[in-house]
């Protein structure tokens, strides 16, 4: 895993190939809706999708937090997929959380799905939150971007960071966390000046202008959280 | 193909009298073969009827139930038919409301569909009709209601028609089902299957049977009809190398249509369909009525279509297999097929669907687009004139329609585990079912079936303490009924023409193909030429263009498999100096060539040709396995000739060859193509594909897992979904032994990549390689090469690998200043330097025995150009 290196405001950061966010300076590890028990909340609507989408986000999440060893983790909202989530949270993934807080400590920020600890998190020049406001120094969540790339006449689609000088989007964290086309009004009109997709690798991100991201294709219908 | 007519039982009993007076009346007889049918049916056996077209099936089929009726007029439900097609179904409640009123019988007659209305479908189920009309869907439908026991009580005959089409399939899975639970419904009830003449007669009867063994079925063959007519045209001038378009022979198809009263052109995929068509009508000085036909277009229009050629308006249609089977009309009197004709039983097929009189022979004209096909043409022809059929024997039937299938049963009412395991191991396709693939189902239809119990509390099924099983509530079985069918779509686009809220839907493109146009492309769609204009949410908005550079339709799908059957007889014909002399000049001279400079593919070895060419490697392997299995065969060799060294750079894979091309000399032949690649990479390299992915979706669908997609694209803000390539990431990681996941594996295994003829293959193969290490490309290798860079997929280590390359190549036009270029244009293949130059006299002299002007005949554009220009352009070799 080879993690690259973001300046935003004079801060060098880190973007991981996970979809998280180092801050090395502050020892700062930063991730956006790990939509936790989305599976059990398909599951009571009548979809009875793997119920393993909780351990497997809180798996991965945990080796980041063994290999940066963050004095502080930040959760950008939306980390339960609904208000309901903590409580269906099953006696392996709470033991995982636990551990996972004796190892840092946790700030759950609010999402629009689930109520957290505070709106945001500021650590000068930046401002953590879930929704993004298009404010200078923003770190946000919520969107899920996604991307793709056109190359040999095929598409290639990944979730994705999407920056400019002045603000970063996070990829979903979450196993069940569908994607939200970069060339979405809503993330579009976030970067009017343009920017830089960063598409998740296995062990490395690819980096490419906004404007040379094509459609989502079929591979990827076109599935939302309600996000 | 002679088979003995079966002489009715001197018992039969005569017909009922209103009958009998109505055959009189038009002085008709009933056939042989449709009495033998009534004797079954009066034994109380079932019958499987294979007969040509036009040999009077249908009849045959409810002659039986009208002598039933017209003897003892009553109430309730005594006749199910099913029809795979809608149009068909309610095509022959037409054809029989004639000789039912005509002869004044008291049976009463209704088509029960997914177009039915709300109120007929519930005066259907409180007063059933004699006669019920209807499909798998429908049929599984009315079986999933509380009250079907009592609707199916009285039933005495069940008819499935066009049974060789369903057999083998995912519908003709959940209809076997259903069959066997009309068997515990309705024991008494026999069953007429009605089959074209068609391979594995034993396991249509198996599949039409009780028990799913082919118990009490009688074999009925009616007669053969007359032999039918066909020939090869070829198009002027010398025979194509490539290209499966078939465009050159517009011509000679047109003059075909002229001289004929109505004739349907088959084209083998959709995309060939809208280009033959736009060929023809350009060449229509003669203002003929010509039309066009495929699964893609609206209803309302595909209606249209059929309906003018039934009244035989129409001079011509161009269709797809979307009329391989359906309505028949008498007017046809010429089936032409453009391209291969991919398996004998498929040609006969659609040669059948001209001139429905059976004692006339059918007319048709087989058109290849290039010299394989050719090839492939003239083995159809001599398997058509001896009557072989060919096909693949049924695959066992699918783990995700069981699913369906137990939700849907427990939906009508408590059954028993046990009782159900019974119940569904009479159905054909399922008669080998474990008990522990069986319970696997029942435990995923109950709670998702996870080693990790997480879902107690989200039941969609409990047992009582006797054991059965009872639905948990009936929001599940409404969930159930929207979600029912065996068929998954891609998702799907409206194409309409005109903007905002007026204009025409001319019909339906898959979501993949509109990701590829930029605003202003054009397309070929619906027999017109059309300009993008925008996407707007799930509605394509188009106007009409002018010009003629279109962007042809990709449309997915519509390739047929060529069958084992026939790419034997090519093998052989190749092998046969002696049977070249009734081949085109041209065409025989190739061969000899082949001959000369390499060897020939024999009939039970392997044939791989290396060659260099353009400061690549190319290595040819003639399998002639089919396209889908040389396609997996492709991701195999490719990925072992990367562990091997070879540098691997892409692949193509026809019909009958597989190409490879690398930066490295492939050495070790036998070892590349040892049998062992098939445990060692097939598993890693199928569970990472985007095509098992694909597959995953359809079982996830079909189970139930995850609600249908209605019509791509917008969901409402309230429905939670999660796209199920994340599911199958996930579960393959904690449990990848899930039902599921082995119903995904074995359907790509059987269907889609084709594993099986693979792994025959290799293992005939064996010790039998036989490597021509040249010092050029060969003549037979021509036509595959040609398709290089039409059609490749591209190797390298997954899609991480072609991601490093668009950012190597943005990265490049950054740095060139060359300001943030759109991402489309691929960039060059790795660095090539000629590995190994072929030498410059070998070129000269290739060129000068290049016969002058062979005719190129390629894919779309650039043969309407060809059309129009009369251009020949010369074989594109030269280094």
């Amino acid at each position: 895993m080879t993690a690259a290196p973001l300046h935003l405001l004079g801060e060098r950061l880190m973007l991981d190939p996970s979809g998280a966010l180092w801050w090395p300076a502050r020892r700062l590890l930063a991730v956006a809706d790990l939509h936790l028990e989305k599976g059990s909340a398909l599951a009571a609507r009548g979809a009875l999708v793997p119920p393993y989408n909780s351990r497997a986000t809180l798996e991965r999440l945990t080796r980041l937090v063994r290999l940066y060893r963050p004095e502080r983790l930040l959760l950008l909202g939306d980390s339960f997929h609904d208000g309901k989530g903590a409580g269906r949270l099953g006696a392996a993934e709470r033991e995982a959380l636990a551990a996972l807080a004796r190892l840092t400590a946790i700030v759950w920020l609010a999402g629009n799905h689930d109520p957290g600890e505070a709106e945001e998190w500021r650590e000068t020049p930046l401002i953590f939150r879930h929704v993004p406001r298009g404010e200078t120094g923003e770190i946000a969540g919520h969107l899920h971007p996604k991307a793709a790339v056109s190359i040999r006449g095929t598409w290639v689609a990944r979730a994705c960071f999407v920056a400019d000088s002045r603000r970063l989007l996070l990829p979903a964290f979450g196993a069940y966390t569908g994607g939200l086309d970069v060339r979405d009004p809503a993330i579009r009109l976030l970067f009017p000046r343009g920017g830089r997709v960063f598409l998740v690798g296995k062990d490395r991100l690819f980096s490419f202008p906004l404007a040379a991201v094509g459609p989502l294709s079929e591979a990827q219908p076109r599935a939302m959280s309600g996000a | 193909m002679t088979r003995p007519v079966p002489v009715p039982k001197p018992t039969l009993a005569p017909l009922p009298a209103p009958l009998a007076a109505w055959f009189a009346r038009r002085g008709w007889q009933p056939h042989p073969h449709q009495r033998a049918v009534l004797a079954a049916v009066r034994a109380n056996r079932s019958a499987l009827l294979l007969a040509p077209t036009g040999a009077g099936k249908t009849l045959a089929g409810f002659l039986p139930t009208l002598a039933d009726i017209a003897q003892t007029p009553r109430a309730g439900l005594h006749t199910l038919y099913v029809s795979p097609l809608k149009a068909l179904a309610a095509d022959i409640a037409r054809n029989l409301e004639r000789p039912i009123a005509e002869a004044g019988l008291p049976i009463s007659i209704d088509v029960r569909t997914g177009d039915t209305d709300q109120a007929s479908r519930r005066r259907q189920r409180e007063a059933p009709p004699n006669i019920l009309l209807t499909t798998p869907e429908s049929l599984a439908l009315l079986l999933s209601f509380p009250d079907s026991a009592r609707l199916f009580a009285t039933l005495r005959t069940v008819v499935v028609d066009e049974i060789h089409a369903l057999v083998g399939t995912k519908r003709g899975d959940q209809l076997a089902l259903c069959l066997a639970r009309l068997g515990t419904l309705a024991p008494a009830a026999v069953r007429i299957g009605l089959s074209a003449t068609a391979p594995f007669p034993d396991r249509l009867a198996a599949f039409l049977s009780a028990d799913g063994r082919g118990t009490g079925v009688e074999l009925i063959h009616a007669p053969p009809g007359a032999q039918p007519q066909i020939e090869i045209r070829l198009p002027e001038g010398p025979l194509p190398w490539s290209g499966h378009m078939g465009l050159l022979a517009a011509e000679e198809i047109y003059r075909l249509i002229r001289a004929h009263r109505s004739t349907i052109v088959f084209v083998n995929t959709r995309a060939q369909a809208e280009l033959v068509f736009a060929a023809l009508w350009r060449l229509n000085d003669d203002a003929l009525p010509i039309a066009l036909h495929h699964g893609s277009l609206a209803r309302d229009q595909r209606l249209r279509v059929e309906a003018a050629m039934a009244s035989g308006k129409l001079r011509a249609v161009v269709a797809t297999s979307s009329l391989d089977l359906g309505i028949d009309w008498g007017a046809v009197d010429l089936v032409v097929q453009v391209g291969a004709p991919k398996g004998v039983s498929r040609l006969l097929q659609r040669i059948g669907r001209a001139n429905h009189r059976w004692d006339e022979p059918s007319r048709a004209v087989l058109v290849p687009a290039n010299r394989f096909e050719l090839l492939e043409c003239l083995c159809a022809l001599d398997g058509a004139r001896e009557g072989a059929l060919d096909g693949d024997p049924p695959p066992p039937g699918g783990l995700d329609v069981l699913a369906q299938h137990v939700l849907g049963t427990v939906c009508a009412g408590p059954i028993h585990a046990d009782d159900l395991y019974a119940e569904v191991t009479r159905a054909a396709p399922y008669a080998s079912l474990s008990r522990k693939d069986f319970d696997d189902v029942v435990r995923f239809v109950e709670d998702g079936g996870y080693a990790l119990a997480a879902y107690e509390r989200y039941r969609r099924l409990f047992r009582d303490s006797e054991g059965r099983l009872h639905l948990a509530d009936e929001r599940v079985a409404r969930r159930w009924r929207l979600n029912i069918g065996t068929i998954v779509e891609a998702p799907l686009l409206k194409v309409k023409l005109g903007r905002g809220f007026g204009g025409a839907v001319l019909g339906e493109i898959e979501e993949y193909f509109v990701s590829l146009l930029n605003p202003g492309d054009t397309f070929l769609f619906a027999g017109r030429l059309l300009r993008f204009e925008r996407l707007r949410e799930t509605v394509v908005e188009c106007s009409p263009a002018q010009g003629d550079d279109p962007k042809v339709p990709a449309y997915a799908g519509g390739r047929l498999p060529l069958t084992t059957f026939l790419a034997d007889r090519v093998r052989a014909l190749l092998q046969d100096r002696s049977r070249w002399q009734g081949l085109p000049p041209d065409v025989a001279e190739w061969l000899e060539l082949q001959r000369k400079r390499s060897r020939l593919p024999g009939p039970a070895d392997l044939l791989v040709e290396t060659f260099p060419r353009g400061g690549r490697w190319f290595l040819v392997a003639y399998c002639f396995e089919g396209r889908n299995a040389h396609q997996t065969l492709g991701m195999l060799v490719t990925r072992r000739m990367e562990r091997m060294g070879f540098r691997p750079l892409g692949f193509v894979a026809t019909d009958y060859v597989l190409a490879v091309w690398s930066a490295e000399e492939p050495r070790d032949i036998a070892r590349l193509f040892d049998e062992d690649m098939l445990g060692e990479d097939l598993e890693e390299w199928m569970a990472e594909s985007s095509l098992l992915k694909r597959t995953f979706r359809h079982v996830a669908v079909i189970a139930g897992l995850v609600e249908r997609n209605h019509r791509g694209g917008a969901k409402t803000g309230r429905q939670v979904t999660v796209n199920t390539d994340l599911i199958y990431d996930v579960l393959r990681k904690y449990e990848p032994d899930h039902v599921l996941l082995r119903a995904t594996r074995a359907d790509a295994a059987r269907g889609l990549v084709d594993v099986g003829r693979v792994a025959l293959m290799l293992r005939r193969a064996r010790g039998r390689i036989v490597h021509m290490a040249l010092s050029r490309v060969s003549p037979l290798a021509v036509p595959v090469l040609l398709e290089v860079g039409k059609e490749s997929v591209a190797t390298g280590e997954g899609q991480d690998a072609l991601l490093a390359e668009a950012e190597a190549a943005q990265l490049l036009a950054e740095a060139r200043g060359e300001a943030e270029p759109p991402a489309a244009a691929p960039p060059p293949l790795r660095a090539e330097r000629p590995v190994h130059p072929v030498h410059r006299a070998n070129v000269a002299r290739d060129r000068k025995r290049r016969p002058g002007g062979i005719a190129l005949g390629t894919q779309g554009r650039a043969t309407l150009r060809t059309i129009r220009s009369r251009r020949q352009d010369p074989l594109p070799l030269s280094e």
